[in-house]
């Protein structure tokens, strides 16, 4: 019974963690960009400074919006956090990842879309409508290439509880899978598309072509806003995760000692401020694309992922 | 049989034979000539890797010859040739709009499934690693195929046949470990006397048709329609 | 015990039907009783002035329909506690009735899969029946007479019930076309419009060419047995040609019904025109009788599956669900979106039916019960969502008198309660977590993730593409279903209608969409009970039951292995509960930043005004664009020139029709060949009485011949 409440600890320890680091590497992420473009870089600590003024101010909320608008920024951000419990951090093995699986994951984030979909409509403006619409066609294309990908590493682990497959990554050793590297080339598409990073959306502007997210929320202030940040934010980070515990597990914790777990945290930090210093570059060096790009984009995501599976299927596991 | 009980060196090959597939895929896909040209080469180089390989974990060193040799054909002078054949005629900026992008895509995975239902039977005997491999060598060539089908450019048609002929030679590497250094070298020289050929043949399209677009061809028809 | 319960709920149901009759017959029944009380005064002194004063004329018909409806519900609920009896005991009941033909009396049997179906019908019928009173209030008696609507609803849930007793094959058609007519009726029951007449032709046509091609796949079965009863028809052994043919027979009538595509045409003229409870029943329910009705030839009567079958119907499945959620996406009419949406969740249901199938073939029986699950606990949750969508749709024609979402918006502000249940609605049919439908999908993704254990190359790779396809499904749902709720509730009001509208003052027709709601959340929540009773059908079925793994606890969903996957959504629950309140509560104690009201942000030009909202069109655009080839889409935009040289924009008129390729490229090449068939046989129809004389002649020398 103690060993289960120490597991329990430990799986809101990581979920406090992972909520708290998430504006630390968009910090991250902002300044290597910066240094990139030759530009002077914030402090790394300023999405923080964002998020907490951000909350000192009065929200206005238009005339028009109904409940739903008020109350969807606690929804999306409780179920991204949810997402967050799903997903090891720094250990695996917690009883959270038994409690919903990857594909419950994916719906987290269907249900966070959902809501923000619907409060982009709500207050009847072209933006919000614009952006809504535009956000389910994004994420349902890219939907099926993610859970494509994932299904070659659930196949391939023979669970789609992600810490089991985790750790069955992390036991077998240096396996060279070719259906990996596809995978990780879609799930790394598929991420680029649904965080909204540059070719998909800019998170950067707010220019009427291009905004995809930004249109969404362009009625929000205060915490409301603060809120929605914060997971995207978080988004960000999650799939940073997904992709570095999954297909570069090392260093991740399997006992939960103290020692482990500090190893396990500076090894994923380790891991996400490369893979940020990986997408700043990407960000700086490739161009935004137009929105009908966009599906051209995502069917090769698919068809990476497809490809995956296929390679799983046909190469590896034949009989 | 599982992938984690397999040594390195097939677990390279198989990565190697995906890898491959994927270029072919690359090609399928894309509507710029210049970056179908690299990836080309793309694909002439992961042959070499291969090749390498297997003369490292075979311990045979005729086959370096013949990595050496795929490595200058078919990642340099090749490309090299097509490339400059496209800039000559001022083509590298022109996108081929592809139609049914997706359709052909899509195929392409079924064809590749195709490919490995055909062998089941064939290599039931032989290793499992020799199906993979002569699977994804099957499938690179019938998306060699379709490449030619689906593109217009007389380059891309080239650029499909050379693929092919990669097809052909990912599974003598894999399956044969290597074929006679004679064999070897003379397929080199006729790849190299195509390429030589397919240029002088561009040169007489060009002159008669105006264009290497080869639906243009159609013109040559001697029926009035 | 258990048969009494199956047989009350349809006598009820009938009766209830019958009652209705009794609209115009008030003077009658006045009589009646004013004799009946001269008659035996003593004993009914105290009923005497009830039942007069039930008599008024102003009364009277607002009591009979709620009496009618009542009666319903006693059948709903009578169907509930028969298929709850019957999976919870676990028993096969039979019976003869000695009715029908003198030598095939009509055979009853009542199991676990019947019982199951009963529970889908019970609880969706219980639920129309609290709506339905309020809804007809607004029909008025003299175009639409209560008396047809309520006979024929009675005839029809009376049909569906039977369906379900049936065991053998006359008594299944005879029951199926009740069903059948009896919905043609209330198909038709706004008929003085003459595309509604059309649309009940074109579904009674189809409804009997399925019903033919079942009654051919029931023949193809009887010529192999001895009888028609199902008993005989299970003992019959086919060969692998004459099962399959016998199985494409089956496949297309109930198909036809449960509204596959291509067959599925009739689903999105039919629903819109019927009235709202009566599409919620259809699509909710008959759709589900179909699928009972191939289950029970598949896996009952014709015993061994192919996996060839069931790759037929995974493929077939994909198609309807891809193709019915991208058909849905572009409707504008709600009720006809929400047929579409049905199309696409039958598609899910097949797929997955399809994969238990392959499994089962592949002497994987623990897996095909894992697929069988999935179907079942999804048409149990289809039945249950769209049941409440349909009913939904129905308040909102009922108040706004409109179906087109164009027109609608806003109306979350003025008629809340409807908004919340139609939210939960949404919710559902997007299958996102904590919702029913996130469960059944669930299933479906783990079955079709098993494909490991099969041998044959091609299904190992055709099931992960059906997967994918099942993930494309479920995320066009969610931004179908984000633009219904969207374009209803939110915004600001596109129509006068809107406006003016305001929530239903009929608390029953809150509480049967409610009643729906609270059931998809609980079984989102709770899913363990209904997957043990589906269980009990899969293993009278098909012999085989699902461990579902102990160790966890009741609250974990682990169907396979909890190695291999878990979910436990009443913990989800409580950790979103937890999520929420934390960041609710941090970010309110600040009294301080109480939240300002202002104007909208219009960018400073100022006059914002309804129309520059997102239709649905424009909501759809990107779809249009990606998945162009999917329509055929015709789309007009002519400006109106003027002024100087004819240079300046007045107006600009926009056109958008999107057709389904169905029409052009199946039904119409039939109808022109049966046409045309009718014209060369038209031609023997000279007129001249003469020559049919000459034409009876012949065949009777034709006949002498033969027999001699």
């Amino acid at each position: 019974m103690g060993d289960q409440l120490m597991n329990w600890l430990i799986a809101v320890l990581q979920t406090i963690l992972f909520v708290a680091l998430a504006p630390l590497l968009a910090g991250w992420v902002k300044c290597c960009k910066c240094r990139l473009q030759n530009r002077k870089a914030p402090s790394i600590f300023q999405p923080y400074r964002d998020l907490l003024k951000l909350t000192y101010k009065q929200p206005v909320v238009s005339e028009q919006a109904s409940w739903l608008f008020i109350k969807a920024p606690y929804i999306i951000f409780s179920a991204t956090v949810l997402a967050a419990t799903v997903v090891p951090l720094i250990a695996v093995d917690l009883p959270t990842s038994a409690t919903a699986d990857v594909i419950v994951m994916v719906g987290f984030f269907a249900f966070a879309r959902f809501f923000l979909a619907l409060a982009g409509l709500d207050v009847g403006t072209a933006f919000g409508g614009m952006g809504s619409s535009r956000e389910m066609t994004i994420s349902s294309l890219a939907e099926p290439a993610m859970l494509m990908a994932i299904f070659t590493l659930t196949m391939a682990a023979s669970t789609t509880n992600l810490s089991l497959a985790i750790a069955h990554v992390l036991n077998e050793g240096l396996v060279l899978r070719p259906s990996f590297v596809f995978a990780l080339a879609a799930l790394i598409l598929v991420a680029v598309a649904e965080t909204g990073r540059i070719p998909v959306d800019n998170p950067a502007t707010h220019l009427e072509l291009t905004m995809i997210h930004e249109a969404m929320i362009l009625e929000y202030s205060g915490r409301h806003l603060a809120l929605i940040e914060w997971a995207s934010q978080l988004k960000l980070m999650l799939y940073g995760v997904l992709i570095a515990n999954i297909f570069f597990p090392w260093g991740i914790a399997e006992v939960l000692s103290i020692q482990a777990l500090g190893y396990g945290l500076l090894a994923i930090m380790g891991k996400l401020a490369v893979l940020a210093v990986f997408l700043a570059m990407a960000e700086t060096l490739v161009a935004k694309m137009r929105l009908f790009r966009v599906q051209e984009f995502l069917s090769f995501a698919y068809l990476l992922g497809l490809l995956g599976m296929l390679s799983h299927i046909i190469l590896e596991a034949s009989r | 049989m599982n992938i984690e009980q397999l040594d390195f060196y097939t677990q390279a090959i198989l990565s190697m034979a995906a890898l491959v597939g994927l270029t072919s895929f690359l090609m399928l896909g894309q509507g710029r000539l210049l970056r179908l040209i690299f990836v080309f080469a793309m694909q002439g180089f992961l042959l070499t890797l291969t090749t390498a390989l297997a003369a490292y974990s075979l311990d045979s060193h005729h086959l370096y010859i013949s990595a050496v040799l795929t490595l200058v054909l078919k990642v340099i002078l090749i490309p090299w040739m097509l490339r400059r054949q496209v800039l000559k005629m001022a083509m590298h900026r022109d996108i081929e709009a592809l139609k049914n992008n997706t359709a052909v895509m899509m195929g392409g995975a079924s064809l590749m499934v195709f490919s490995y239902y055909v062998l089941h039977p064939i290599v039931q005997s032989s290793s499992i690693v020799m199906l993979n491999a002569l699977a994804v060598s099957l499938s690179v060539m019938l998306l060699g195929m379709l490449l030619m089908i689906s593109h217009r450019q007389a380059i891309a048609h080239v650029v499909g046949f050379m693929s092919i002929e990669n097809g052909l030679f990912f599974a003598a590497i894999v399956a044969t470990n290597g074929m006679p250094m004679v064999v070897e070298l003379g397929i080199a020289f006729d790849v190299l006397v195509a390429a030589v050929l397919f240029g002088i043949f561009f040169l007489h399209i060009r002159t008669s048709i105006d264009s290497l677009d080869v639906d243009l061809l159609n013109k040559l028809h001697e029926v009035d329609k | 015990m258990i048969l009494v319960l199956a047989y009350s709920a349809v006598l009820l149901s009938f009766f209830s039907g019958l009652l209705g009759l009794l609209m115009h017959q008030r003077r009658h029944i006045r009589l009646f009783s004013r004799y009946w009380f001269k008659r035996f005064p003593s004993d009914n002194e105290r009923c005497q002035p009830v039942i007069t004063a039930c008599l008024e004329e102003k009364r009277f018909p607002v009591l009979l329909r709620q009496a009618v409806f009542v009666l319903l519900g006693l059948s709903g609920v009578f169907a509930v506690l028969a298929g709850l009896s019957v999976l919870i005991s676990k028993e096969v009941v039979t019976d003869q009735l000695s009715l029908g033909l003198p030598w095939l009396p009509w055979h009853v049997r009542f199991d676990c899969l019947s019982g199951f179906f009963f529970l889908i019908v019970g609880i969706a019928v219980s639920a129309v029946s609290l709506y339905g009173p309020g809804y007809v209030n607004s029909y008025k008696e003299s175009q639409h007479p209560f008396a047809v609507l309520s006979l024929f609803t009675g005839l029809f849930v009376a049909g569906m019930l039977l369906v379900l007793l049936a065991d053998d094959a006359f008594f299944f058609m005879i029951a199926w076309e009740l069903m059948s007519v009896a919905s043609y009726f209330l198909v038709a029951f706004q008929h003085e419009n003459s595309a509604n007449r059309r649309a009940a032709f074109l579904y009674l046509l189809m409804a009997e060419v399925g019903a033919l091609a079942i009654i051919l796949g029931f023949g193809v079965l009887a010529g192999f047995a001895d009888g028609f009863t199902f008993d005989a028809l299970r003992e019959a052994k086919l060969s692998t040609t004459w099962a399959s043919i016998a199985f494409m027979l089956a496949l297309l009538g109930f198909g036809m019904k449960a509204g596959i595509v291509p067959v599925h045409v009739w689903l999105p003229e039919a629903h819109p025109v019927a009235p709202s409870h009566i599409s919620a029943l259809m699509s909710g329910v008959m759709l589900k009788v179909a699928l009972y009705g191939l289950i029970r030839f598949c896996y009952d009567l014709l015993g061994d599956v192919h996996w060839q079958w069931g790759v037929v119907l995974l493929i077939l499945g994909t198609i309807s669900a891809l193709g019915g959620i991208l058909y849905a996406m572009m409707q504008t009419n709600l009720k006809r979106l929400l047929a579409y949406s049905s199309v696409e969740n039958i598609g899910i249901i097949f797929m997955v039916l399809g994969l238990s199938m392959i499994f089962m073939a592949n002497s994987q029986p623990q897996l095909a019960a894992l697929g069988f699950l999935a179907a079942l606990f999804h048409a149990f949750n289809h039945a249950l969502f769209k049941n409440l969508l349909f009913l939904g749709a129905g308040i909102i024609q009922h108040q706004t008198h409109e179906l087109n979402i164009d027109m609608m918006g806003g109306l979350i502000k003025k008629m809340p309660k409807t908004s919340v249940l139609f939210l939960i609605g949404c919710m559902s049919i997007s299958s996102l977590p904590l919702f029913n439908g996130f469960v059944s999908e669930w299933l479906a993704f783990q079955t079709a993730l098993q494909v490991d254990v099969l041998d044959n190359g091609v299904l190992r790779s055709l099931i992960p593409v059906a997967a994918a396809a099942l993930a494309l499904t479920a995320a066009l749902a969610a931004a179908c279903f984000v633009k219904v709720f969207g374009l209803i509730f939110l915004g600001q009001p596109r129509s006068h209608h809107c406006d003016k509208a305001h929530e239903v003052r009929d608390k029953g027709m809150l509480a049967g969409p409610a009643l729906l709601a609270g059931l998809c959340f609980l079984f989102g929540i709770f899913p363990g009970p209904v997957i043990s009773l589906i269980n009990g059908v899969s293993g009278q079925l098909l012999g085989q039951t699902l461990p579902n793994d102990a160790t966890l606890g009741w609250l974990w969903l682990a169907p396979v292995s909890a190695d291999q996957a878990s979910y436990a959504p009443p913990l989800v629950l409580i950790g979103a509960l937890i999520a929420g309140c934390i960041s609710f509560w941090y970010l309110r104690r600040n009294p301080a930043t109480a939240i300002r009201r202002a104007e909208t942000w219009d960018c400073g030009f100022g006059g914002l005004t309804p129309k520059m909202q997102y239709s649905s069109s424009a909501f759809t655009m990107p779809f249009r664009r990606i998945f162009a080839k999917v329509w055929i889409i015709d789309e007009r935009i002519d400006k109106d020139m003027h002024g100087a040289m004819n240079q300046d924009v007045a107006a600009v008129h926009y056109q958008l029709q999107i057709q389904d390729h169905s029409w052009p490229r199946l039904y119409e090449p039939i109808a022109r060949g049966v046409n045309n068939t009718a014209k060369l046989v038209g031609r023997i129809q000279t007129g001249n009485i003469r020559v049919y004389l000459g034409y009876s002649f012949a065949t009777l020398l034709l006949l002498l011949w033969v027999i001699s």
